[in-house]
């Protein structure tokens, strides 16, 4: 049992519908947009792995899909075993999103925001667990803060403590260090490395390809909805020849037929 | 921090619906001056202008004065407002922020989401309606005849409107097109509903048109428990509020059940 799964996935967003005067022109509607296009994927318990393509890619769309928080066209995809949607229950309790866009609860302060989403998964007296990611993210002094008053970094850290609120086996970093400081970025990236040394799986997307490099033990390149290379860190830089994983993204992405400099 | 495992177990969590529902409820007790306070104080107003222009003009039911027949009328009229304000704008500001992925990626079922959206419109609603009640003793000793029936109807049309609130919650991309739901249909419904009036003082026409409108059913139910009086029988308007109560109900969890505007 594999810590994520993905087969043949597809996913076709529903086409725009055509505007009252289209329809009464006898236009169709436009076309969907296909944002991945039978994909197949696993990511055994443990590893950290590398998510890697350009914007528009499907990235956030396979994150979306293993998360719930949108449906696959075609195919399966499970977490830990769990299909998320026959057993979203179980599937969505072992996963933890950290979300590329920088939201928050205006409402609430950064401790109610963490017993919040820590209840939301049935975890009521979590306090302790709470305080330790409070401490491990450098955010303990902003426990009684409102979200409206953190920076964006230390909304940021705050994101990546929901994520981990209620212990997932699996975490998933969409895009975590985006426009954030070298500090925050240290930090998490400790914090994180030591979750997958205690045996967490990370699924990380980025577009620092320097971390993805230092990081990550396996990555897939994803391109047009395709997954175009799909190796060990290693493998795929003695494989393309680059300097670094910068130089051999840049070649994969730029090559109209990738499995030409990956043979 | 956790013992290394190279696969670890699924913490044994419970169901978030309680935290939902106290999440929903401590958002509007965050901002109780705008959410209770202010719509008793427009009930108030109402009050003070309408029963002052009237009282003594208008003869509604036999015995009965203006003022005390307006009461339940406005308490009613707030109750279903802020009913629907609460799960509307809970969920359209969340959308808008994007913080409506915290609801969306713990494991709650449809069920859960919106019994919490539900019950969290159905207790605001009441809350405006006994703070309303509790300040109108002041003007009127009004003591329910039958407070089951009060119960009943205030319960079901919050409930009706709570669910209409989920729904125009999930439908509103913008506050412009809530603001539309709110004021085009929302209050004419609530206001051309016998509030300040019986249905019987309008002319023929304007009486079938009021019998289309079920919230009329809401506060002609609603008034029938506090005078034992009422436009049309209550138990044909129990039956009407029930029966939208429950179709309201299907057609949420149905709009929840397969992701409406929540899960692409």
């Amino acid at each position: 049992m594999s810590a994520l799964s993905l087969e043949n996935i597809t996913k076709i967003y529903d086409p725009a519908p055509a505007s009252l005067l289209d329809r009464l022109r006898g236009r169709p509607a436009r076309p969907g947009f296909q944002a991945l296009n039978n994909v197949n994927l696993t990511v055994e318990h443990g590893e950290f792995f590398g998510l890697l393509g350009p914007n528009g890619a499907g990235k956030t769309t396979l994150i979306s899909i293993l998360a719930g928080l949108g449906r696959a066209t075609s195919g399966s995809a499970k977490v830990c075993g769990y299909d998320v949607v026959s057993q979203f229950r179980e599937s969505r309790r072992a996963l933890g999103v950290v979300p590329q866009e920088l939201v928050y609860d205006p409402f609430f302060t950064v401790r109610q925001t963490l017993r919040l989403q820590s209840g939301y998964f049935g975890l009521r007296k979590n306090d302790d667990w709470i305080d330790e990611i409070l401490f491990n993210l450098g955010l303990s002094d902003k426990a009684d803060a409102n979200m409206r008053a953190l920076s964006g970094g230390m909304k940021r850290r705050v994101l990546v403590a929901q994520a981990l609120v209620h212990r997932p086996p699996v975490i998933i970093l969409d895009e975590p260090t985006a426009g954030v400081d070298v500090d925050l970025r240290r930090t998490l990236w400790e914090f994180i490395s030591r979750l997958n040394k205690q045996g967490h799986t990370i699924l990380l997307t980025t577009h620092y390809l320097e971390e993805a490099e230092e990081l990550c033990g396996r990555i897939a390149m994803l391109k047009q909805g395709h997954i175009v290379a799909l190796d060990t860190t290693q493998a795929l830089l003695s494989r393309v020849g680059g300097t670094d994983l910068e130089d051999v993204f840049v070649r994969i992405m730029q090559n109209d037929n990738p499995l030409e400099i990956l043979a | 921090m956790s013992t290394p495992h190279s696969r670890l177990p699924l913490s044994a969590g419970g169901s978030g619906f309680p935290t939902l529902l106290y999440k929903e409820l401590l958002r509007f007790w965050k901002v109780g001056f705008q959410t209770i306070a202010a719509p008793v104080l427009t009930a108030l107003l109402y009050l003070l202008v309408f029963a002052h222009v009237l009282e003594g003009r208008v003869n509604v039911y036999d015995n009965l004065p203006y003022t005390a027949f307006l009461i339940p009328g406005l308490m009613m009229m707030s109750m279903l407002q802020n009913a629907f304000a609460n799960p509307s704008s809970s969920l359209v500001q969340s959308r808008i922020t994007g913080n409506l992925v915290f609801i969306l990626l713990p494991p709650f079922s449809q069920q859960q989401i919106f019994w919490a959206y539900l019950t969290a419109g159905v207790i605001r609603g009441l809350s405006v309606g006994v703070c309303i009640w509790l300040i109108s003793l002041f003007f009127v000793s009004l003591v329910p005849h039958n407070p089951v029936w009060v119960l009943v109807f205030a319960a079901l049309s919050c409930g009706i409107m709570a669910s209409l609130g989920i729904i125009a919650g999930l439908w509103a991309e913008k506050f412009d097109q809530m603001a539309a739901f709110q004021n085009f249909l929302i209050m004419p419904a609530t206001f051309l509903s016998g509030v300040f009036y019986s249905i019987h003082s309008l002319p023929p026409f304007w009486q079938q048109v009021s019998h289309w409108n079920p919230i009329f059913y809401t506060i002609d139910g609603f008034r029938y428990g506090f005078f034992s009086v009422s436009d049309v029988s209550p138990w044909h308007s129990l039956a009407v509020v029930a029966g939208v109560f429950v179709v309201l109900c299907m057609a949420t969890l149905r709009l929840l059940a397969i992701g409406y505007k929540l899960r692409s």
